[in-house]
């Protein structure tokens, strides 16, 4: 049978797998489609005693390469942490629907926590119109806050035991009636607390959200989250909402 | 070149690999991927008369080669099936099962009807649906109450009607004679095995439910050996499934008495597996000398 051209699931090296800090981990590997800012892969590891694919999103992207960040948080990211240059994974995508970068007009916050820094770098690194004020907040590790520095007005970075940048929770650290624009990814608390405050301020704001998963394509119906217009999946319909839709 | 292809309840599948019920969607998301036409057969999601919002809380959850779901039936309902999802259906050249749940029997009847003056090629009665009458225990448990189900719907389905069979069942070998003898004119088992899943740290179920349905790898000897009893209480046939991931797996059901076989959890693992699997099996007839799939239909 003829290989279809239309398959998005392709079976390739991995170029480089490496520690970040602690639980942190970097995967490149080679791909040749352009993936929107948002965006994600399911990615496999051949050999893993594991079933399922695990989503992660493109933390960056480069001369047909993808960067995915990675926080080990069970089996199966263990198991993809644990391979090597040259092991051969499977990745299918990009998936999802990413931000739509050419709508972002204004004044525009960055906010993430944690691994939910992940998916930002590749869109901050894509807003054209003007540079936004990003705010990293961590437990402790800053890990990759670094690598926005060049692409941002002002980074704030922000650690809950202070040992670097400043004391708290990041949220504290935002005026969020300073901007027209929000953009938040990471733990639930931070978001919905986003979420809510620029709901009442009437700020326009998108989150881009985190469910388990298994098909990755919108038909298994495991990673619904309820908006306002009824079950969304989160793999198809999103992982981006828009704070609108969201019912926080 | 081997032939896969088979004839079953009157059509003709072009081989013997069918997209399982719930874990396809219609077709539509897989489409983008691949030609699901190259398909034997698609299971549409679980439909339902009214539409479905499904269930709160975790829906997905892995165990060690396993899938546990709780994802409630969420669908769009029979109507917006026949007047949306059914012409997206049709679009793909291939037999379209549609898989009907329901809480009551007349959920059951009623949806019956409106799917006899649609194009689905097959109705699959799912009977591991709660039976709210009989205080939620699931119609596929007992015999009789499966065999009175069945033959009130077989009295007005104008479809082919193929029941899918709950694992849970009392007796699987009864199970199965009860259908047969209320009109079913096919099988398809196993669904998926009611299971259980605690998140120690949090001290809950992971599940709002508390049971969940099991399926995948983890499931797949046990549904061979059903699909064998039921093949050898039965005249009927069968469409068996449960864990198939590979073109063996698949072999080994129809070996054990399936005519045609679905794949539901493998797809999430790899989403072009079925194209996988189907090319491997006409790979393993030609190697084997085997010329036609239906040689090795039940030879165990
Ligand atoms: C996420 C998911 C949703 C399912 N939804 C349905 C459904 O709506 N109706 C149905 O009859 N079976 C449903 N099933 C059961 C499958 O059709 C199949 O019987 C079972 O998963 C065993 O096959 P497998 O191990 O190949 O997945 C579902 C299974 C999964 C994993
Ligand atoms: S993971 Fe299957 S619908 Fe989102």
């Amino acid at each position: 049978m003829e290989s279809n051209p239309m398959m998005k699931t392709s079976i390739t090296k991995i170029l480089e797998n490496n520690r970040i800090c602690e639980n942190i981990f970097e995967m490149v590997a080679a791909s040749d489609i352009k993936p929107l800012p948002g965006q994600f892969y399911m990615i496999k590891g051949l050999n893993g005693d594991y079933l399922l694919p695990r989503p992660i999103s493109v933390h960056d992207y480069q001369d047909g390469k993808i960067r995915l960040l990675y926080r080990v948080s069970g089996h199966g990211t263990n198991q993809i942490s644990r391979m090597k240059a040259d092991d051969e994974v499977q990745i299918l995508g990009p998936l999802g629907n990413g931000f739509d970068v050419e709508s972002l007009n204004g004044k525009i916050a960055i906010i993430g926590g944690g691994i939910g820094i992940a998916p930002l770098l590749y869109l901050v690194k894509n807003i054209e119109t003007q540079k936004p004020d990003v705010y990293l907040g961590y437990k402790d590790d800053t890990f990759c806050a670094d690598r926005f520095r060049p692409y941002c007005k002002e980074l704030t970075v922000v650690t809950e035991d202070g040992s670097t940048g400043q004391k708290g929770y990041v949220t504290d650290f935002v005026n969020i009636s300073d901007y027209d624009i929000v953009i938040t990814c990471g733990p639930d608390i931070m978001m919905e607390k986003i979420l809510r405050e620029c709901g009442e301020k009437n700020i326009e704001v998108y989150a881009s959200l985190e469910k388990r998963m298994a098909c990755g394509v919108g038909a298994c119906l495991g990673c619904i989250v309820n908006t306002k217009d009824g079950n969304k999946r989160v793999c198809k319909d999103g992982p981006v909402f828009s704070g609108r839709d969201l019912t926080v | 070149m081997a032939n896969l292809k088979v004839e079953f309840l009157g059509k003709v599948f072009k081989n013997p690999i069918v997209a399982a019920s719930g874990t396809f969607g219609f077709g539509e998301e897989y489409n983008e991927i691949y030609d699901v036409g190259l398909l034997g057969g698609i299971s549409s999601k679980g439909l339902t008369l009214n539409s479905k919002q499904g269930n709160e809380g975790i829906r997905l959850w892995e165990t060690p080669m396993g899938l546990m779901n709780s994802i409630g039936l969420q669908n769009p309902g029979l109507e917006s099936f026949i007047s949306r999802e059914i012409n997206i259906m049709k679009q793909y050249k291939t037999n379209l099962i549609a898989n009907l749940g329901g809480n009551t029997l007349d959920d059951y009847l009623n949806g019956v009807l409106l799917l006899n003056d649609s194009d689905v090629d097959i109705i699959e009665l799912n009977i591991s649906c709660p039976n709210i009458k009989a205080g939620g225990m699931a119609f596929g448990i007992k015999a009789d109450i499966a065999y009175a189900t069945v033959k009130a719907v077989r009295g007005i389905c104008g479809k082919p009607l193929m029941v899918k069979l709950s694992p849970n069942a009392e007796s699987i070998s009864e199970m199965a004679a009860a259908c047969e003898e209320a009109g079913a004119e096919a099988l398809s088992l196993i669904n998926t095995i009611n299971a259980m899943a605690i998140d120690i740290y949090a001290k809950k179920p992971v599940f709002n439910n508390y049971y969940a349905g099991l399926s995948g790898p983890a499931v797949k000897p046990i549904a061979l050996r059903m699909v064998h009893q039921a093949a050898k209480a039965v005249m009927i046939p069968i469409c068996g499934m449960g864990g198939i991931s590979s073109a063996r797996d698949a072999i080994e059901f129809i070996m054990a008495g399936a005519s045609i076989v679905q794949v539901g959890t493998a797809n999430f693992v790899k989403t072009d597996i079925c194209l996988d699997i189907i090319r491997d099996m006409e790979e393993f007839l030609h190697s084997q000398g085997i010329r036609d799939i239906n040689e090795i239909i039940g030879i165990i």
